[in-house]
């Protein structure tokens, strides 16, 4: 299944410039699979070996995913993925 | 050294004080959107701190998502990121430099520790953060 997903500045190094790109999976990680095989690098500034970064923010449509099942998310077809770094600091 | 310029209207710079002074003695934090390519911060958005802390602050995150789309949908960027530093000096913290994510964004600390809530004298400094290194910048305040 092909999903959407918006990319923040910060990672369109990694996409060429692209803020929209499509990935496949049926789970949001099967999906953050996917864009790391298509663009070498995304992965681990998404994902630690904890999961999702404590100052990332993925949205499955308007839900933040850690209020659903995280990287376990299952997305349906028309499903689109946000991904925004938090805006945080001291 | 300084390099680049941040040029911002005084009735912007003005708010970003008052807001600072109003959610004293946390940190206030907020954002001034501007047309894409332009540089030029138009549109102040207030954000609440949702870690409401004197030493750190945190967009929340369903406020976050809300704002990008919004910006998104008006062709905007976020052109200044602002937040204050209730008690210390006007310049990026370890946190802040490590958690900057907008390396396009002026990133504005305004300190108000000689005065806290009360009017008078404040410190208001503009920063790039790109990869973790910090560069000052010149203000230039429009009348």
């Amino acid at each position: 299944m092909s999903i959407e997903v918006r990319i923040p500045t910060i990672l369109r190094p990694y996409t060429s410039g692209e803020k929209l790109v499509r990935a496949q999976g049926v789970t949001l990680e099967e999906v953050l699979n996917d864009l790391e095989v298509n663009y070498p690098g995304i992965g681990e500034r998404i994902i630690d070996e904890n999961g999702l970064r404590r100052f990332i923010n993925i949205y499955v449509n308007d839900e933040d995913v850690r209020f659903l099942a995280g990287l376990q998310s299952v997305l349906g077809e028309n499903d689109s993925i946000t991904i925004l770094p938090a805006v945080a600091g001291g | 050294m300084l390099f680049g310029m941040l040029e911002i209207q005084r009735s912007l710079v003005d708010s970003i004080v008052a807001h600072a002074r109003a959610d004293h003695p946390d940190e206030a934090c907020g954002v001034i959107a501007g047309s894409i390519g332009s540089d030029r911060p138009e549109r102040l958005i207030p954000m609440v701190n949702a870690v409401r802390c004197p030493t750190l602050y945190e967009f929340d995150s369903m406020d976050l998502l809300h704002l990008y789309r919004e910006m998104d949908d008006r062709d905007e960027v976020p052109v200044v990121i602002y937040h204050s530093h209730p008690a210390t000096q006007a310049y990026p913290s370890r946190t802040d430099i490590t958690q900057a994510s907008e390396p396009d964004a002026h990133y504005v600390v305004v300190s108000i520790r000689e005065t806290g809530p009360a009017e008078g004298p404040f410190e208001f400094r503009s920063f790039r953060i790109v990869d973790g290194e910090v560069t000052e910048e010149q203000i230039s305040i429009l009348e």
